[in-house]
């Protein structure tokens, strides 16, 4: 598809690397030729230097002939005002508008009616309502759901003291008491797709497919502690703060919120009435404790320095169960997975997942993946399949099937079961299928996986 | 620098200079010159050879590219070309020494046209065709059409616009779609389809067939290397009308015709560098016109030469339809200017380009309003958009650098004891792309007498003038090759 990128920061940047690697013809809009210069450097696209919103750039990106547009400038007006002129150009055009003001929120849905955008997308928001998540269900990383919220991809870290510390993959159901299939596993920074003769080490990060229904059980047989959150310390007053502490009040989690910025804090606490508001720096320590931070049971560090948030969830790993660092610049956690930094979230990169998400579906009447979640830290990526007639190798026992490398069939969900497979599955047509691959290829069609 | 990719690269250039020479080596087959015929074979066979070892050597290992390595593809990408182009000539005894066949070879690719041989007359057609097709290929490059051809393994990469920008001629360069192999295509395409109809139109010309494929060759690179020994002298005036129009358009920035095919008229109304073109061809050749109006019995004769000369130099390609070496000194200047100012950026044509021209002479008067107004804060257009003054930089630096070769060469060159005006019309010709030059060098003499080390030193030139300089420089820093930091 042709589609053109507005606003060349740190989303969009990500979503080239992405887009491009899956086949797409790009051109990204940007008015500082510097970053112009980097991004057409490293992938194969066109750039166009100008101001976005106006008419000659966007003619000058062949917007007259483009599929999609995706506005991710810095400011949500102009990313609206893009997606306008562009659709009075090109009324057949998708777009999609990055808009994180907390203030135009509740009128989304309103604008993608009137302005005819297709998606608007407030990575603030996903964030937050990851982290919420996460914290509504302690225990794990990381949980990305598939099959309509049935079948979950979730995190776990192997600790020196886990009973899957040593265990070999296959003998793994045996010691953990239930079904589950590991896909991937981060091992100092890379990623492998494991075989039933790989065996799990200390400080492994594991990447688990399993039903919803056993999660619970899974963690309780892995002797993780799973209280439920009942205060949650926020350090960093930021929007994602703000929609986090909107979320968590709501599911009645108690709430509090160190920001350095006065005018900050005041906003923060006209706009969240049941929210503790502390204004203050929380990089000493001495801050911390007089607020009472091993009191909480889940710290979230949100400021604006990656840094800070290492080092603030490093110092509260200590006594706090719960940990969520937000880490933006950093692009590789190869060099964080050794620190104790909890769950780690990625604005942008959940923000650039959601966009290429729609991007697939654009493409799904070609029986393209229904859901895609990146995984491993991007280096693996989990697809979600609907099974059709054209499908090959129907009702052929996957061990008899010969796969591509670094290709794994994660979860069968035939109607209503959910099968963790073994070489005696079978795929039949209406099913949904889950597959695992590694960085290293694009899985466009369920056809792709077979050699 | 990642040798190794720069090793798979050129292992793919030689692979596919050894195919473009089946036809050259059909065509003496044909016609039953074995013995050259022998010598494509023997080169053929080798290259294949070579171009499998290489790559098996440079398999695998990582594919970082960056500007570096792009000028290095180019740079020794053209080099080993000229090489391995020369050998058939050398192999089958048509031009037995290897420096003169070096000359020609390099004089192909790089669509200069400068020849050395004394009657061309005398060599088989295989050869013939061999030494036209390096122009075609030279014309839009190599590593372009190995972009267009090649699928590249990592889809992410955007290392092919080094590639591109080492490559094609101009001060910036812009791809025209946003896949690099699209981008190549196209160019290649319009090439392909400009050069079909430069052929039909020869042919209702009445130029014999191979003839016609050998100009064609020839115009469309913007070479000038011809199969007789009078250039276009003897063919008729329709097929030198023809030989005045396609140059003048494969001189243009191919740009211009993607703009045409995606119907952006009016931008390419409103294009200054096109605009400059055609004023300068138009001025040149009414200039020439009035100055050599008693030299022919019509006027219609007297424009169609006129034209003709102003177009062949101007685009860089060096045909001749009359001896202009006994024009009167004023249209020799106006051709030599001609020589330096060149085609337009992205086209096949040689030079200093418009282009560059119109930026040098709009940052020259706004100096000269900066000396009036100097606090005055103003930026250099070029169809409305602002040159970033990087680009600037660069094609003034590129100004300095043309200068010192053009200087250089010129003193090296009088060692051979030739005319001022030999010496300096041959290495503008050479350095510009242009072929032939004036006195000693002009249309009716050639190359030959020169000695090896200025046959050298011109080849140099036009390995310089065709990459546009900075790759070959970039080739012979210390710092490119260094292992260290």
């Amino acid at each position: 598809m042709k589609i053109i990128i507005a606003g060349d920061g740190k989303i969009g940047f990500s979503l080239t690397k992405q887009l491009a690697a899956e086949g797409h013809d790009l051109t990204v809009i940007d008015i500082n030729p510097k970053v112009l210069d980097t991004v057409q450097n490293n992938f194969d696209i066109m750039v166009v230097c100008g101001n976005c919103a106006t008419m000659d750039t966007l003619q000058a990106a062949n917007i007259e002939q483009a599929d999609l547009l995706i506005a991710v400038s810095d400011k949500d007006e102009i990313n609206l005002l893009c997606c306008m002129t562009a659709h009075s150009i090109n009324p057949n055009l998708h777009s999609i508008a990055r808009v994180r003001d907390p203030e135009y929120t509740n009128q989304a849905y309103l604008m993608c009616d009137l302005m005819g955008l297709s998606m608007v997308v407030n990575p603030e928001r996903s964030a937050a309502q990851e982290i919420s998540r996460l914290l509504k269900y302690p225990g794990f990383l990381k949980r990305d759901t598939f099959v309509g919220g049935r079948v979950e991809i979730v995190e776990l870290k192997v600790s020196a003291k886990s009973p899957m510390n040593g265990v070999k993959i296959m003998k793994l159901s045996g010691v953990i008491g239930c079904k589950v299939l590991i896909c991937a596993i981060v091992r100092a920074g890379k990623c492998i797709i494991p075989s039933g003769m790989d065996s799990l080490m200390e400080g492994d990060r594991v990447f688990l497919t399993a039903p919803s229904n056993v999660l619970q059980t899974l963690l309780k047989n892995l002797g993780v502690v799973t209280k439920k959150v009942r205060s949650c310390l926020i350090i960093g007053g930021g929007r994602i703060s703000y929609y986090l502490a909107r979320n968590l009040v709501s599911a009645g989690i108690r709430v509090k919120i160190i920001e350095q910025n006065h005018d900050k804090c005041v906003s923060l606490a006209s706009l969240l009435p049941g929210v503790t508001v502390v204004e203050g720096d929380a990089s000493t320590q001495s801050m911390l404790s007089s607020e009472g931070m091993e009191l909480f049971d889940s710290v979230v560090s949100l400021t604006g320095l990656d840094e800070l948030n290492a080092m603030l969830a490093m110092y509260c790993s200590g006594s706090v169960n719960n940990i969520v660092t937000k880490i933006d610049r950093i692009e590789s956690t190869g060099v964080l997975d050794v620190l104790p930094l909890g769950s780690v979230i990625h604005p942008k990169e959940l923000a650039s997942n959601e966009i290429v998400r729609y991007v697939r579906a654009m493409q799904n009447q070609s029986g393209a993946a229904v859901t895609v979640h990146s995984i491993a830290d991007s280096m693996a990526e989990a697809s979600e399949f609907a099974v059709t007639a054209a499908t090959r190798n129907l009702g052929v026992p996957l061990k008899d099937i010969r796969l591509k490398d670094h290709v794994l069939v994660a979860c069968i969900a035939h109607g209503p079961t959910v099968e963790i497979p073994d070489g005696d599955s079978v795929i039949s047509e209406g099913d949904t299928v889950i597959v695992v691959t590694d960085g290293s290829r694009v899985i466009g069609q369920l056809n792709d996986i077979f050699e | 620098m990642n040798v190794k990719i720069i090793g798979r690269m050129l292992s793919f250039i030689i692979a596919i200079e050894a195919v473009f020479m089946l036809p050259a080596m059909a065509l003496n087959f044909a016609d039953g010159e074995t013995r050259s015929a022998f010598a494509f074979i023997v080169v053929i066979a080798g290259m294949l050879l070579l171009a499998g070892l290489t790559y098996l050597l440079c398999k695998g290992g990582s594919s970082a590219f960056y500007a570096s390595e792009g000028f290095a593809c180019v740079g020794l990408g053209w080099t080993l070309m000229s090489v391995f182009g020369c050998l058939p000539f050398v192999i089958s005894g048509e031009i037995p020494n290897f420096v003169d066949a070096f000359f020609e070879t390099v004089s192909g690719f790089t669509t200069t046209g400068a020849s050395i041989l004394p009657n061309v007359e005398v060599i088989s057609r295989g050869m013939l065709y061999w030494r036209g097709f390096t122009h075609w290929l030279g014309g839009m490059g190599m590593l372009v059409f190995l972009l267009a051809v090649i699928p590249m393994a990592d889809k992410t990469s955007g290392y092919t616009m080094h590639i591109l920008r080492a490559e094609s001629p101009g001060p910036s360069v812009d791809k025209l779609a946003p896949r690099m192999r699209k981008t190549a295509r196209l160019l290649y395409g319009m090439y392909f389809f400009l050069s079909v109809a430069n052929y039909v139109c020869l042919r209702f010309a009445r130029m014999p067939a191979f003839d016609a494929l050998c100009i064609m060759f020839a115009s469309a690179g913007t070479g000038g290397f011809g199969v007789r020994a009078d250039s276009l002298a003897s063919y008729t005036p329709a097929a030198q009308i023809v030989t005045i129009i396609f140059p003048l358009l494969f001189g243009a920035n191919f740009s211009i015709y993607y703009m045409l095919i995606i119907r952006k008229f009016r931008a390419v109304l409103r294009n200054e560098e096109l605009r400059l073109y055609l004023a300068i061809f138009v001025l040149a050749t009414a200039a020439i016109a009035l100055n050599i109006r008693g030299y022919f019995a019509t006027f219609g004769e007297v424009l169609r030469h006129a034209a003709f000369q102003v177009s062949t130099i101007m685009t860089t390609t060096g045909f001749s339809t009359t001896d202009s070496n006994l024009w009167p000194p004023f249209s020799k200047a106006i051709l030599l200017c001609l020589m330096i100012t060149g085609a337009c950026a992205g086209s096949t044509g040689g030079g200093i380009k418009c282009a560059r021209l119109l930026l040098y002479f709009k940052s020259l008067l706004r100096n000269v309003r900066q000396l009036l107004h100097p606090n005055r804060v103003e930026m250099v257009r070029v169809n409305g958009q602002v040159i970033p003054e990087t680009v600037l930089k660069n094609t003034n630096a590129y100004l300095v650098a043309y200068m010192i070769i053009s200087v250089a060469s010129v003193l090296i060159i009088s060692v051979d004891g030739f005319s001022v005006e030999s010496n300096l019309s041959a290495v503008l010709a050479c350095f510009n792309n242009i072929g032939p030059g004036f006195d000693a060098f002009g249309v009716t003499s050639n190359y030959a007498a020169l000695s090896v080390l200025s046959k050298l030193v011109l080849s140099f030139d036009m390995l310089c003038g065709r990459l546009e300089i900075f790759p070959i420089l970039a080739l012979l820093t210390r710092s490119a090759w260094s292992r260290k930091v």
